[in-house]
């Protein structure tokens, strides 16, 4: 009896244990180029089983230090991050870039408590005025994970240029369409190309922040930078990288897509819940919650078609 | 199936909960609807099935205002589409009563993050847009599959008077007649009903139709839709 007792204690607290999250993103550096690492998130939304690892993150070692490449989505993601990046170097974080103002890519912000945080100034007021908001949102979708995190706008700003930080020449792209302020920054010396959230690989784009004209212009730029004799890889926000434009291309015809067919079902007179139920065309039958993005995507983009589709009533 | 009214009331998927006069609610666990946004629930109610139909009341009985809509169909179809303000996940459920004085009720549940209700319109927050108060635009589709459907948008800020210091200020009825002064139907609309309301009609045929509307301070419209 007493045996028995004790095993079913013991398999009880095992279950307990078991049952006990570690919230651990399991961060492990990818090699992008030399001295360039990335943390590549997964093909998913936020949810209380990825903790809002969703998205690609990364930091090149330079000589005065590491300058990373957005936060992530959280304080525990933006300390994990840390530890992730002591293993490839010692080296302490020089400076972070913020390439917008989408919640999981600064609320790692935190735990570079310190460390400059620089970004645009769109950027840095869209934070400033929504990053709150987007923590409580955060805090609903991905649970726990969020433990502690509080918004921390950037502590600087930048513009287009070329800098030089610790010895390597970026080249930052002051651009715009996914948000009203898109970093993207391009490292000479590897030829990778930072490309923020205006370049999704086989993840279906966020909208909820977009101006498709734009997006499409700051498309081309980056597009061009591809045809650079030096340039290596594309690092999108979310998704694989590539070493070709392939993603640019993809994000390029999504948005194209989008844009028509929100202004054709307006045109046909169709009502939002007609929207919604439409199919995806084949050609993006194969993304990743491609779907579920069309879905919010109508909510955000076919009310403007819709009132441009109806006539001024006398 | 054939005798009841059909609901759509979903970002995701339009569904075709059909319960005949009962008030039971299909409940659907989609993930996916916990990102509708609350300003603006798209919601469908299609009573063609059920012949000749003189009243429907749409409400949702977790709102704090609970009664979204009634419309009542004269010439034009017992079918119409509008989008609502919802505070929290909740059924949202139209009544329809028949030639025959019968009442039938269909439902479906509405996931969503909530707060549509107390969060301030657009309008209230710029109110230079108010301008524009009760500009009408619409269209009317005389061919294809959809010959007849008449798409109507009001600029109005629906104010709910949820939200501290903006009073209720919302549109109350909106009556569509044809050339000949026939009514096509009547809609009243209540606080939630979403900022700049747009509705979706079906009319046997395409034609000259006039709509008046008024809200509760009295500011009105009168403007004709040509086909
Ligand atoms: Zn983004």
């Amino acid at each position: 009896m007493k045996h028995l007792l004790a095993c079913l204690l013991a398999c009880f607290s095992t279950a307990l244990v078991a049952a006990e999250p570690a919230f651990d993103y399991g961060l492990q550096a990818q090699r992008v180029a030399d001295d360039v690492y990335v943390f590549v998130g997964r093909d998913e939304d936020f949810s209380t089983v990825n903790g809002g690892n969703i998205v690609n993150t990364g930091f090149i070692v330079t000589a005065a230090g590491l300058v990373v490449i957005d936060s992530g989505p959280s304080l525990r993601y933006g300390q994990q991050m840390q530890r992730a990046m002591r293993q490839v170097s010692p080296a302490a974080p020089l400076q972070v870039f913020n390439t917008h103002h989408h919640p999981d890519h600064f609320l790692g912000n935190q735990a570079f408590a310190g460390t400059p945080i620089v970004a645009l100034e769109a950027t840095r007021q869209g934070i400033a005025a929504e990053g709150n908001t987007f923590a409580e949102n955060l805090y609903r979708l991905s649970g726990d994970w969020m433990k502690g995190t509080e918004s921390v706008a950037p502590t600087a700003t930048i513009t287009s240029g070329r800098i030089q930080l610790g010895g390597r020449a970026l080249r930052l792209l002051a651009l715009n369409g996914h948000t009203e302020g898109d970093l993207a920054i391009y490292d000479e010396t590897s030829g990778v190309l930072f490309a923020g959230d205006l370049v999704f690989n086989n993840r279906a784009p966020t909208t909820p922040h977009a101006r498709i004209e734009r997006w499409l212009a700051s498309l081309d730029t980056l597009e061009a930078i591809t045809r650079e004799p030096g340039f290596s890889a594309i690092v999108p926000g979310h998704g694989a990288i590539t070493r070709d434009a392939a993603p640019i291309r993809q994000t390029r015809a999504w948005l194209r897509w989008l844009d028509q067919a929100m202004r054709q079902a307006a045109a046909d007179g169709l009502d939002l819940n007609e929207v919604l139920a439409r199919p995806l065309p084949a050609e993006f039958a194969g993304m990743a919650v491609g779907m579920r993005e069309y879905r919010r995507s109508v909510g955000h983009l076919f009310p403007a078609a819709e009132q441009e589709a109806l006539g001024h009533a006398h | 199936m054939g005798d009841a009214p059909t609901i759509h009331a979903n970002m995701s998927r339009i569904l075709d909960i059909v319960i005949d006069r009962k008030a039971q609610i299909a409940e659907m666990n989609d993930q996916v609807t916990n990102l509708l946004n609350p300003m603006q629930v798209p919601v469908t109610v299609d009573a063609t099935a059920l012949g000749k139909v003189l009243e429907v009341i749409v409400f949702a009985d977790f709102n704090p205002i609970v009664q979204i809509l009634r419309f009542y169909p004269a010439s034009a179809s017992a079918y119409l589409g509008f989008r609502v303000k919802l505070q929290q996940s909740t059924p949202v459920r139209a009544a329809v009563r028949t030639a025959d004085g019968v009442w039938h009720v269909g439902g479906t549940w509405v996931n969503t993050v909530g707060g549509g209700c107390t969060a301030p319109s657009a309008a209230a927050a710029a109110p230079e847009w108010q301008k524009q108060l009760n500009q009408v635009s619409a269209r009317q589709w005389q061919s294809g599959e959809l010959a007849g459907r008449l798409r109507l948008r009001v600029v109005h800020p629906m104010d709910t008077g949820l939200v501290a210091g903006i009073p209720a200020f919302h549109l109350q009825e909106i009556r569509l007649s044809d050339s000949s002064d026939q009514a096509l139907m009547r809609i009243e609309t209540f606080e939630p009903v979403s900022e700049n309301p747009v509705f979706t009609l079906q009319q046997k045929t395409a034609g000259r139709v006039k709509a008046i509307g008024r809200d509760n301070n009295g500011n009105d419209f009168s403007v004709w839709i040509e086909p």
